[in-house]
């Protein structure tokens, strides 16, 4: 927005209602603000004129503390900041960082570091029953090794080892009778 | 009875799921943070474009044979380092020690750099980003001391990260917040490489992958912002005049070599898991290219935003110099813009030069904001953090960027773990007893503890020493043995039929002559260059001291003598295994040759060692 005489009327409000709200007293008008030494670049000299004691202007450090007093209402009747709306020798005050009562990172570390020893404890339980698998089918498959001879055995009706010379009858007939085979 | 010939023996080694993850696995092991935050700063101070040509060579010459000899290697004889040189030839069993060393001791300070990267990424949570503001002092009447002297990015990274200390020999205290961190990193080291190859094959689909999406998002964000073109011009304009420098061939091939990840074993390990009938020079060949496209590719929004930084820190250094005029000269807000300050300046210059003397106004220079630039770690922590905070939005892309760094940096411990593990896995066939995790869970628990001493206030010193001394001498020493070794010891000739019994081709005339002549020679130079070098100037280094009269500027110092006794002995612990196994091999022969029924088993081959 340009600056006009209607804003130089709301500045001249603006000053005389921080110096009302700062002495408490309800004599300040605008007409007591005078503005002086306008420029383009719109910067100004201002005085508060006290008109209950002969014209004689406030001394400049009331001035100064009703203002840093009212800074922020003076500012946003402007739309501006403390950085674009300068008062010279009126410095702002800082304002302290936002500390949360437990810093953020904490909370981030803790939610990964779950993650991490699940992921670590997941694995290392799988790793076991792998394990324990793999010994179990080795020797579950041993034993069906021994007990697949012996099942095999049965199942053909003629166990093997009744098929070993050491329990059987040896047939003569059918031993002597190789000599009769003519060679070719 | 019924074994079909061709079915290799089982021998019950873990294999890789398919082709594209062992080929991803290595990507991403010689993939790491070097190509985001060093190839872009030699390429920027190194003449710009014309860096390439010399970084080119050495990858055709150096490079590629390196990488497809030790995948070769790891395939063909399916042992990790040390068991794969010591079946060559158990005089070069030193060369397989010595690259083992050299794992175990980068392991270490690698992963307290992802420490860093993780403390970052665990801050970026937070509104306004805690390295944007600085802190008040004590008793608030102003910002702090050190920060305000320097800026809040740098007070961030020295005092709230590292807390570092003014001086190495000042140890000062463990930080627990970085202990916590470190603890963080090497959990998820164990995590993912807790049976090998086997979980670190489903981890590297997203550490590997990951960093390329969000380099394209920062691709594209970092092309959008003003003054991008000033950063890429910067970058890639060539100067071929830098050729003439020796200094610029140097930086290209070592580059190159500690870009490919080449003497740590951690290639042999990795391509020691392959089935041996598999193409090992195209995956060389690929893996390098991809290598090199990868830095290229990261390089552009690096420097993108590198720009933008610069332009921003050039408009707002005008901005200050033109409120100072606008309010000396009373003239109406916006009549001098950053298109016409010059102008202005002169006329006024001209008019009223005492007035203009005495505002002292800085001379802003966008070359001169263009020219800080850095490499390692203070790019990233220090400057591409200052550049987040201009972009808005500045959370997500902090947290994206240090998630890329961190899955970078994750692929390559991977690789640098399984150069550990594996050999460890073969070496001690008591092993055997010992489950894989219990064996990973191990070494990733005393790495954790020695690396405790990088979290020292003066930790970040002793990881540069480490970076300069540990992980760059002796690889190339190593590295120059890998190759003479095989091309003199095991000879050319039956590596060749083993390679073509691989891969079903014989290696071309490249091949040959690279691996014969051209890799040995270069590499003993670049040795040699390297060496004379590092002995020219006095080792020193630059310590942040906020007591110094030049501060914020560092403070350069010498190391004392009992710190360099620290490097000479990280440089040459590796090294010094080659001729030490070698001698005892020799001893051991000489004893035996008295005997003369001792044989010295001479004849050897990839296909012996499967069949």
């Amino acid at each position: 927005y340009t600056w006009d005489a209607n804003e130089e009327y709301l500045f001249k409000a603006m000053v005389a209602f921080a110096m009302r709200r700062y002495s408490n007293k309800s004599t300040t008008q605008i007409s007591n603000v005078l503005l002086c030494d306008v420029t383009d670049r719109v910067s100004f000299w201002f005085v508060v004129t006290d008109s209950s004691k002969n014209v004689t202007t406030v001394p400049g450090s009331e001035v100064e503390a009703a203002i840093r007093m009212n800074r922020n209402r003076i500012n946003s009747a402007f739309l501006l900041s403390d950085k674009t709306l300068q008062f010279l020798k009126i410095t702002s005050t800082l304002s302290p960082p936002v500390e949360s009562s437990t810093p953020v990172w904490l909370i981030v570390f803790g939610v990964v570091l779950c993650l991490i020893v699940a992921g670590i404890v997941f694995l290392i339980v799988t790793g076991i029953q792998q394990h324990k698998k793999k010994n179990k089918e080795s020797t579950e498959r041993e034993k069906l090794e021994e007990k697949g001879e012996v099942t095999v055995t049965v199942e053909n009706g003629i166990p093997c080892e009744t098929l070993d010379l050491k329990a059987g009858h040896i047939n003569g007939v059918f031993a002597a009778d190789d000599e009769r085979f003519t060679s070719l | 009875l019924s074994v079909p010939p061709e079915l290799p023996k089982e021998d019950g080694r873990p294999k890789w799921d398919n082709k594209f993850q062992y080929i991803l696995s290595c990507v991403g092991f010689a993939v790491g943070l070097g190509n985001v935050w060093r190839f872009p700063y030699l390429c920027q101070t190194h003449g710009g474009g014309a860096f390439l040509i010399p970084y080119f060579i050495a990858l055709l010459f150096e490079g590629i044979p390196l990488l497809h000899l030790e995948l070769a290697l790891g395939q063909c004889l399916r042992k990790g380092s040390i068991g794969a040189w010591n079946t060559i030839s158990p005089y070069l069993g030193g060369v397989g020690a010595g690259s083992w060393m050299v794992s175990v001791l980068v392991s270490l300070y690698y992963n307290t750099v992802l420490s860093w990267v993780m403390w970052y990424f665990i801050n970026s949570f937070q509104e306004p980003l805690p390295w944007s503001v600085c802190p008040l002092n004590e008793n608030r009447t102003g910002l702090n001391k050190e920060c305000y002297e320097s800026t809040a990015v740098n007070y961030f990274w020295y005092r709230k990260t590292l807390n570092i200390a003014p001086d190495i020999t000042e140890s000062g205290t463990l930080q627990w917040w970085l202990i916590l961190c470190l603890a963080a990193c090497w959990a998820i080291v164990y995590l993912c490489t807790i049976r090998g190859i086997e979980t670190t094959g489903k981890a590297i689909y997203v550490t590997a992958i990951f960093p390329y999406l969000v380099l394209t998002i920062f691709l594209i964000q970092g092309l959008t912002l003003p003054g991008a073109t000033e950063g890429l011009a910067y970058l890639f304009t060539p100067n071929l005049n830098t050729l003439k420098n020796p200094r610029v061939w140097l930086d290209a091939a070592t580059q190159i070599f500690f870009s490919l990840s080449l003497a740590f074993g951690g290639l042999i390990a990795l391509s020691s898991y392959n089935p041996p009938k598999n193409n090992c020079e195209k995956d060389a060949v690929t893996v390098a290219i991809v290598n090199s496209v990868t830095s290229l590719y990261a390089s552009i929004p690096v420097f993108s935003i590198l720009g933008f930084k610069a332009t921003t820190a050039y408009w707002d250094c005008l901005d200050r110099n033109i409120i100072r005029i606008i309010n000396e000269f009373d003239l109406p807000e916006e009549s001098i813009m950053r298109q016409n300050y010059t102008a202005w300046f002169s006329f006024l210059n001209s008019s009223y030069p005492e007035k203009i003397a005495g505002l002292k106004l800085k001379s802003c220079d966008l070359q001169e904001f263009l020219d800080q630039s850095v490499s390692g770690t203070g790019l990233a922590f220090i400057i591409f953090t200052q550049a987040i905070i201009l972009m808005p939005g500045s959370q997500a892309w902090a947290i994206l960027f240090f998630i890329m760094l961190f899955s970078l940096g994750l692929s390559s411990m991977f690789g640098i773990i399984e150069g550990v593990f594996t050999p460890l896995l073969e070496l001690r066939v008591i092993s055997k007893s010992i489950p894989k995790e219990l064996l990973s869970g191990i070494i990733c628990l005393i790495s954790f503890l020695i690396a405790l001493c990088f979290t020292l206030g003066s930790g970040s010193y002793w990881i540069d020493i480490f970076d300069s001394y540990a992980g760059s001498l002796p690889v190339l020493v190593i590295a120059l043995f890998e190759v003479t070794g095989v091309a003199y010891v095991y000879k050319i000739k039956r590596f060749s039929k083993d390679v073509k019994w691989m891969t079903g081709r014989k290696p071309n005339l490249y091949w040959q002559i690279t691996w014969r002549f051209v890799s040995p020679l270069l590499l003993l130079i670049v040795l040699v260059a390297f060496v004379t070098l590092q002995i020219q100037k006095p080792p020193s280094y630059t310590a942040w001291n906020p007591k110094y009269e030049g501060f914020p500027m560092k403070e350069e110092k010498v190391y004392p003598p009992w710190v360099l006794a620290i490097c000479v002995l990280l440089a040459v612990l590796p090294c010094v295994f080659v001729p030490l196994v070698a001698l005892f091999h020799l001893i051991k022969r000489m004893c035996r040759s008295k005997d003369p029924s001792f044989v010295l088993p001479e004849v050897f081959s990839c296909q012996g060692a499967n069949s």
